[in-house]
């Protein structure tokens, strides 16, 4: 069978697309590499998802963390560090156990039927879990940021008379951002490495439709060979990785265009990994 | 455990929660969480002496000595540790006993890895298969152990060599100038200063490798997840303590055994960071020294 034909038959394996049944021996390198990287959708989306939803949350959670009220603060507290006190692989868990605990027939709300089967798969659990989780993290990213506002910034502000909404939007949320950027850019990369814990926690691949991880580990199982499907898994997030600097520094280099080139904060690689 | 507990099924409420949670299997979930601190408190000097190792190597004049070294701290960037915890796990266990084989079986003639199989001779089984269970498992948290560290050491090497380069460069030309070696500066100088810097790194690596430790479950170690989806799962009637799927409740006390290890390990890190800061020339030791006078 030519490599072709396998990336014909196994390159959108993992969302049900093509051969529905996977190799079963002579795993060539052309499979390996194919059915892995089909894998990869289901990380890029939980990645990407997570990560857009998350971002706006985060916001809203690094505002209420800052705000003056306890009643908007104390909430804010607790969520993040109950999601970043705690490990993700338990988060999965638990989501999975609850989620898995709602009435099967749909719930039934003034007469209509709301069906809600489909929260207990992992497209959409572990999806929130992951939003929930990036949230927390991301929440105190901006949070730092936002209390490392340069005072002089916000005098400025109070001098020129702008105030209320008009000063977040102009002048701390902007700040804001380009001091968060590098940790965020981090956070981002860590959470796409994070989507590899879905199928390893409570949440079943059904049919067989896992992420890059769950096919690495299945050729492992057959062949007892970890020396070749893992290193694909690697060389993928290398990949992955790299684009994700590249979109983030893009973004960065424009939240820092208005600096003379030495002030210009730079995206570090800092480690930080399970969560 | 209790003598009431004799007939668990005319035992009503609290008396029938009390023998519940005194069986047999619970004692051996219990256990399983001195298991998760064994790892962290067997992990953690590990991990740091590889991290020492490697920062060493990074920062070494020798240019293979510093790839090397380089080279094992960019290793765990980019790539999902998890892949590391899967792969090591295996690839350790398979090098151990390919050498074993080697050295045992020299006139062993089939292939090792033959299509499918992993297969070396059966003297070269590490642990042997006749060997009580409990080698196994200690084997198996041994190799655990070891991927830990082994990663988590990336890790450190990365925070170390970033403190052994925030200390002032002066100190160093200074001791220098007293006329100390490479070493003497290098033992009494640089070694005892990076510490302060290195401690917020370390910290939060701490607190990464608490949250890493339910990954145990996932390189076959029977810890506190593995114990916990066991006890949980539903029970029917053929079982002494028949109850529902209680998995839910089992997750919620681990969500509150990890909550409650980060609070405590950021309180006492804290403490740590206060004294550690004192006399130092960074900011912190600075506002140190002006709230005393």
């Amino acid at each position: 069978m030519s490599c072709l034909q396998t990336i014909a038959d196994y390159g959108l394996r993992s969302i049900g697309i093509g051969e529905r049944l996977l190799p079963k021996t002579d795993f060539s390198l052309c499979q390996q590499f194919t059915l892995i990287g089909s894998g990869l959708i289901w990380n890029v989306y939980f990645g990407v998802f997570a990560l857009l939803c998350g971002f706006v949350f985060a916001n809203a959670l690094a505002l209420a963390k800052a705000s003056r009220h306890a009643v908007a603060r104390k909430p804010a507290e607790w969520f993040i560090f109950v999601f970043r006190g705690s490990p993700l692989f338990i988060q999965f868990f638990l989501a999975y156990e609850a989620l898995v605990l709602l009435p099967r027939e749909g719930i039934d709300l003034f007469g209509i039927v709301f069906e809600v089967s489909w929260l207990s798969r992992a497209w959409a659990g572990a999806l929130i879990v992951l939003f929930l989780n990036t949230a927390a993290y991301s929440a105190e990213i901006f949070y730092g940021a936002l209390r490392s506002i340069p005072k002089g910034d916000l005098e400025a502000a109070d001098a020129y008379g702008i105030s209320g909404w008009s000063r977040f939007m102009r002048i701390q949320w902007p700040t804001m951002m380009r001091l968060a950027w590098p940790a965020y850019t981090n956070e981002a990369i860590f959470l796409f490495h994070a989507t590899t814990l879905v199928f390893f926690s409570g949440f079943p691949a059904f049919g067989q439709r896992g992420d890059a991880l769950y096919y690495a580990s299945y050729f492992v199982d057959k062949t007892f060979n970890p020396f070749t499907p893992y290193p694909i898994v690697a060389f993928y997030f290398i990949l992955l990785t790299l684009a994700l600097i590249w979109i983030f520094g893009a973004i960065n280099r424009r939240l820092n265009r208005h600096l003379p080139s030495n002030e210009r904060s730079k995206i570090k690689l800092r480690p930080q990994i399970i969560r | 455990m209790f003598s009431s507990c004799v007939d668990p099924s005319s035992l009503q409420g609290l008396n029938w929660l009390s023998c519940y949670l005194t069986t047999g299997k619970h004692i051996d979930f219990y256990w399983s969480f001195l298991t998760v601190l064994t790892l962290l408190v067997v992990t953690a000097p590990t991990a740091l002496a590889f991290g020492f190792g490697g920062a060493m190597l990074a920062r070494s004049p020798h240019l293979p000595l510093r790839i090397l070294g380089k080279g094992y701290t960019a290793m765990v960037r980019g790539i999902p540790d998890i892949v590391f915890f899967l792969f090591f796990v295996i690839a350790l266990d398979q090098s151990i006993e390919w050498l074993v084989h080697q050295v045992r079986c020299p006139d062993w003639t089939d292939p090792i890895r033959n299509g499918l199989e992993f297969r070396v001779c059966p003297q070269a089984k590490v642990p042997q298969n006749s060997s009580p269970q409990v080698w196994h498992s200690i084997y198996g948290f041994v190799l655990a152990v070891i991927t830990f560290a082994l990663v988590f050491g990336a890790f450190a090497a990365n925070v170390l060599y970033g403190a052994m380069q925030a200390v002032p460069r002066a100190q160093l030309e200074t001791a220098e100038a007293y006329g100390m070696n490479h070493g003497q500066v290098f033992r009494r100088v640089l070694v005892p200063q990076m510490w302060v810097y290195a401690l917020p790194g370390l910290s939060n690596l701490w607190m990464i490798l608490i949250k890493a430790t339910p990954l145990l479950f996932l390189l076959g170690v029977q810890d506190i997840v593995y114990w916990a989806r066991e006890l949980g799962g539903a029970k029917t009637a053929v079982y002494a303590f028949p109850h529902p799927d209680w998995r839910l409740y089992y997750f919620l006390a681990l969500l509150v055994f990890y909550l409650a290890m980060t609070k405590f390990s950021e309180v006492v890190l804290t403490r740590v960071q206060n004294r550690l800061s004192h006399g130092q020339a960074t900011a912190a030791g600075e506002a140190q020294r002006k709230a005393a006078t």
